[in-house]
């Protein structure tokens, strides 16, 4: 037996990707809040939503079931929890540098929520690293993330909003 | 549980979300711009995750088993209880704008407050809630500044708005049951903090606050204008003409 940080099925279900961000797992994306496993076998799996409405969820939780059922875990049950709420804070780095990678722009650090309208800091371009860009969609292909230009490589791109 | 002073308070919140969410998809493909498109639907479907929540703790609060595709599909529009603010139709943007910047300056105070309230359930998905909304306040808030402060048909479509829509913002701080004090957030506390944000948006987008009677409320008792039951024959159509059908 090799030595693993995780418990098993923690790392099984740590491998599932986000259905809207494939190029991140839930664990990098910080929404895999707890596995456990009992003497019986069977698992216990908590997620949270990035956002109350994500319609992510449904297709996470039948991932998560599907990937512990192909390993051979036959009792898996996954619950959504809302608290503590996750925040963009909660990626991990890895999945920073995945995003980076894959041309959506990471998201800064989160502001107190409902203070007064914060200035707007630019978001370093994804592509060429450029800081002259500018939001050209408050709202993006999915609740998390916004659209930006950049105004030196001319290149549009997603941002995940800090939230 | 039977808890039914929660359960109707709880309910107040799901439906406000819920109908103003339905509201917003109408805008889907029929709003400014594309950009505007996809953010009508964004801030939709945000209110509609805070009203699956909030329906699913009523669903327990009530303790009938009721689920929170029960509450949303299969209740009449006297059983609603959303305010009407949030249930007349919009045809213009202004008003979408106007309404979106009352509501969620008025749902950014109630969840904050309810966040850091006694009830477990309602303070999680208020602290989910808040930041979202927030972002709500945001948008509307600078489309409101844009189109007050931008040309004179902008500025009189935007003022036309506000005076459209000023009747019906006194209804969404209504007392709680009495029942319900120390318990959970009285809308009525909200009343002050909430309108002087709004106030100072519409100071600065040099408009004015309308001097207009305040419209008849009973929205939280059921008594609803006549465009919730269309809204809801559009919304619960196919749930009902399928009953149990999942996918």
């Amino acid at each position: 037996m090799t030595q693993t940080t995780m418990p098993p099925a923690r790392q099984i279900a740590a491998s599932v990707l986000d259905p809207e961000l494939p190029m991140v797992t839930i664990e990098d994306l910080g929404i895999l809040r707890d596995v456990t496993e009992d003497d019986q076998g069977r698992v216990h799996v908590t997620i949270t939503p990035t956002y109350s409405g994500c319609p992510a969820m449904e297709t996470i939780r039948e991932d998560i079931v599907t990937t512990l059922e192909l390993s051979g875990y036959r009792h898996v049950d996954v619950e959504f929890v809302l608290s503590p709420a996750w925040s963009t804070d909660d990626l991990t780095d890895a999945g920073r540098d995945k995003l980076a990678e894959a041309g959506i722009a990471p998201p800064g650090p989160v502001h107190a929520a409902g203070g007064p309208v914060a200035l707007s800091l630019s978001v370093r371009c994804p592509q060429c690293g450029s800081l002259d860009t500018r939001e050209s969609s408050r709202f993006g292909s999915t609740a998390c993330k916004s659209l930006w230009v950049c105004r030196t490589c001319r290149e549009p791109y997603d941002h995940f909003k800090a939230l | 549980m039977n808890d039914r002073p929660l359960f109707e308070y709880t309910l107040g919140l799901a439906d406000d979300a819920l109908v103003s969410a339905q509201r917003m998809g109408w805008w889907i493909s029929r709003a400014p711009e594309l950009e505007e498109d996809v953010a009508m639907a964004n801030i939709g479907l945000d209110q509609v995750g805070q009203a699956r929540s909030l329906l699913t703790y009523a669903g327990e609060l009530e303790g009938e088993g009721r689920t929170e595709d029960d509450l949303a599909y299969l209740r009449d529009d006297r059983e609603f209880r959303n305010v009407k603010l949030v249930e007349r139709p919009m045809t213009d943007f202004g008003v979408a704008m106007a309404r979106l910047l009352m509501f969620s300056t008025y749902q950014l105070h109630l969840y904050r407050a309810l966040s850091a309230g006694s009830d477990a359930t309602l303070s999680g998905i208020a602290a989910k809630a808040v930041k979202e909304v927030a972002y709500h306040v945001d948008h509307a808030t600078h489309w409101v500044l844009r189109l007050g402060d931008g040309t004179d048909e902008s500025h009189t479509r935007m003022q036309a708005a506000l005076d459209a829509e000023w009747p019906y913002v006194d209804e969404l701080f209504g007392s709680r049951a009495p029942s319900l004090a120390g318990r959970v957030v009285d809308p009525a506390e909200l009343r002050d903090p909430a309108l002087t944000d709004v106030r100072r948006v519409v100071g600065e987008a040099t408009l004015t606050v309308p001097e207009v009677p305040t419209a008849l409320g009973g929205g939280r008792q059921g008594l609803h204008t006549e465009h919730l039951g269309f809204l809801l024959a559009e919304m619960q159509h196919l749930h009902r003409s399928h009953p149990g059908a999942t996918w």
